[in-house]
């Protein structure tokens, strides 16, 4: 069967550490755009961790929620790409092909989530911070859109391998950048048609919730609600 | 057509582009270097980058795509009043169809300008166009952008075509009137028009099909336009009612824009004797009716909005009514409804120079109008971690004022090399003031019934 991959946020673990959010910089050669351009809003986090205030001093509540590409499956992106950029694939990826996409940024418009980034400027990188770029992933140039792959070239390399070892994927043989550095593991990456996978599973505890579920984007991306030890259950 | 010479009324209109006045040249050479300067804007912003725009995240859209709405909006002065004039036979329409429909072509073409200066890749624009292609790829069919472009495509060739056919019979009167190189460039315009009576007949039926073909084309492409907003989900974008709003609202900002450039024309070209107050007070009549109509379209909008009291909408519906865009939503409010309506609606008050001020008003109340619709639906979407600010910077600036000076220019070069007031129709008429009846002469010359 094909793979439809997904994935877990367990909000009652996320520390808010954004070490994940590092990690995606990392492996996906996203650009800093330097203090005045990200003043204007041209900052690129493919993952955020939004950060969310309840009451009012000293009775302050903080909520983390790390924000991604929710691979939706109704994705209001793809249908409004004029070039097809923005695609589903078989696995039920939500791609951006850089080569295709001419830069209309309809796509981030139609995005509900904000998950999507332009390219403002061509990316630079201060000499010799080049060389830590990651080779399995282009660079993008200035003019197009770019978004969370959900790690593609480690879901490719995860295959190859499997391939050349001639066995089955394994639940836990692809681990995007974001799960595999965050330290409390609350970000869970699976496949979701292999229902024994950790991902599939947590996809149907009662305290999973879609982030704006009424929008009706069916997303591929579910958030394990934070429980109080303090207040009743109300799961 | 010897008949033509020592007709004073081919005089007069022919008059303007045989004479060439010190301003005239002034005049272009102070447009042409300020669009110029968008084209360096232009320039400087392929070089660097679209972040020399002031769009960001989460506004990813901003000035361009305004002014994109607006011009196109403005493109339906023209053909699409004309279109209506001709099919009900409105005898006082004959001096204004031209310079409506000219411009209906330039607004559309400037338009179309800026959905390529807003791609972030602009020298691949013909990838939304189908064609076999290295890529096997069609456009997506599902895309909007692909609406617009075929909608704008059709809009512009058939506006070419409804502006075009009936300057074929005043080209052959230019022809015949001059010599030289004159004589030479005219008389190829004119594609062999003799004004036999088949030529008559079939240029009649052409622009009688044409006329009618045109009004569903006008109406389909500003909903299109529209739909590029309410197809999406965004708060106060996706709503029902937009393209029936941005149609109004076209027609209502082209009607504003038409009154201006003939205001302009009347003085500069002294065509007092064609353009007569009472042009200026039945289109401000129309420029009322769709006033009150584009007034109704806002309250329903804001009212269904309002009462539903959906969170996510309310967030943009109270920035535009008392927070950051408020300024600018009552400065539309007031330019688009309680000036036109306070001043339209008194006959002493619809003089020329009143229907002008209120055009003018229209026209900035019209531009803020799809500011608004576009900027404070982006900047509060769903997420409220991720609302954020618009101002545009220089190079969206400059490229938006040549837009309105490279309108100017082209507007000034078309009146100086064909005749801005239609002379057939107008000898049809066979009375420059539309106040008399023209039954009488048109009846003696039974060729011209069938005239859409």
């Amino acid at each position: 069967m094909a793979h439809r991959w997904g994935m877990v946020v367990d909000l009652d673990s996320c520390t808010g550490c954004e070490a994940c959010v590092t990690a995606c910089h990392a492996e996906n050669n996203i650009p800093t755009v330097g203090p005045t351009e990200a003043a204007r809003g041209r900052a690129m986090h493919w993952l955020r961790v939004e950060r969310y205030w309840e009451g009012d001093f000293p009775d302050v509540k903080v909520k983390f929620k790390p924000v991604m590409c929710q691979h939706c499956d109704n994705a209001p992106c793809e249908a409004v790409c004029p070039t097809y950029a923005s695609h589903q694939t078989d696995e039920g990826l939500n791609a951006q092909v850089y080569n295709r996409c001419i830069g209309t940024r309809y796509c981030a418009n139609a995005c509900s989530y904000n998950v999507r980034f332009f390219n403002f400027f061509n990316p630079q990188w201060e000499k010799p911070l080049q060389l830590q770029l990651n080779p399995d992933v282009s660079v993008r140039e200035v003019g197009v859109m770019e978004k969370c792959t959900f790690c593609v070239q480690r879901i490719k390399a995860g295959k190859t391998a499997a391939k050349a070892e001639d066995r089955e994927l394994k639940d836990g043989d692809i681990q995007p950048a974001c799960a595999q550095s965050c330290p409390t593991g609350s970000i869970i990456f699976g496949d979701l048609n292999d229902h024994e996978s950790r991902a599939a599973r947590f996809t149907h505890s009662p305290r999973g919730t879609k982030l704006l579920e009424d929008e009706g984007t069916a997303p591929k991306v579910t958030y394990l609600q934070r429980q109080s030890w303090n207040e009743p259950d109300t799961q | 057509m010897n008949r033509t010479r020592n007709n004073p009324l081919a005089d007069d209109l022919v008059r303007p582009l045989l004479h060439t006045s010190v301003w005239f040249y002034g005049g272009v050479l102070v447009l042409a270097s300020i669009v110029a300067c968008g084209a360096a804007a232009w320039a400087y912003q392929l070089w660097y980058g679209m972040g020399v725009a002031g769009v960001n995240w989460p506004v990813f859209w901003g000035f361009y795509e305004t002014n994109f709405v607006f011009w196109i909006g403005i493109s339906h002065a023209g053909t699409l009043i004309s279109a209506i004039l001709r099919l009900v036979n409105a005898r006082w329409r004959r001096p204004v169809t031209r310079c409506a429909e000219v411009i209906t072509a330039f607004a559309l073409m400037i338009g179309a300008i800026f959905p390529i200066v807003h791609l972030g890749k602009p020298w691949l624009f013909f990838w939304v166009a189908p064609y076999p292609s290295s890529r096997e790829l069609w456009p997506n069919f599902r895309s909007p952008l692909v609406w617009d472009f075929f909608a704008i495509n059709t809009y512009l060739i058939g506006s070419l075509l409804f502006l075009i056919l009936p300057m074929i019979p005043d080209f052959a009167l230019i022809r015949d009137r001059t010599t030289g190189r004159r004589q030479r460039i005219y008389g190829a315009l004119a594609l062999g028009w003799q004004g036999t009576t088949t030529q008559w007949h079939r240029l009649e039926a052409a622009m009688q099909i044409m006329a009618v073909a045109i009004i569903p084309v006008a109406v389909s492409v500003h909903t299109i336009v529209s739909f590029d907003f309410s197809m999406a989900h965004v708060p106060m974008w996706h709503s029902t009612i937009f393209g029936p709003y941005f149609v109004a609202g076209a027609i209502f900002s082209g009607i504003a824009a038409l009154i201006i450039a003939m205001a302009a024309l009347r003085r500069m070209l002294k065509l007092h004797a064609y353009l007569h107050p009472l042009h200026f007070d039945n289109l401000a009549k129309l420029l009322l009716l769709m006033s009150l109509l584009w007034g109704y379209f806002v309250f329903s909008e804001r009212l269904t909005v309002w009462y539903g009291n959906v969170p996510t909408e309310m967030a943009v519906f109270w920035s535009t009514q008392r927070g950051a865009f408020a300024p600018f939503y009552w400065t539309m409010v007031v330019c688009n409804f309680v000036i036109p309506v306070s001043i339209l609606s008194f006959r002493r008050l619809r003089t020329i120079p009143g229907v002008v001020l209120v055009s003018c008003g229209v026209v900035v109340g019209m531009w803020l109008e799809r500011f608004l619709i576009i900027v404070p639906g982006l900047s509060t979407k769903q997420l409220p971690y991720s609302w954020g600010h618009y101002a545009p910077r220089p190079a969206e600036v400059v490229i938006m004022v040549a837009t309105f000076a490279a309108m100017a220019l082209l507007y000034m070069l078309f009146s100086k090399f064909v005749p801005i007031i239609s002379i057939w129709e107008m000898k049809v008429g066979n009375q420059p003031h539309p106040a008399v009846s023209a039954d009488e002469d048109e009846e003696r010359q039974g060729l011209w019934r069938a005239r859409p």
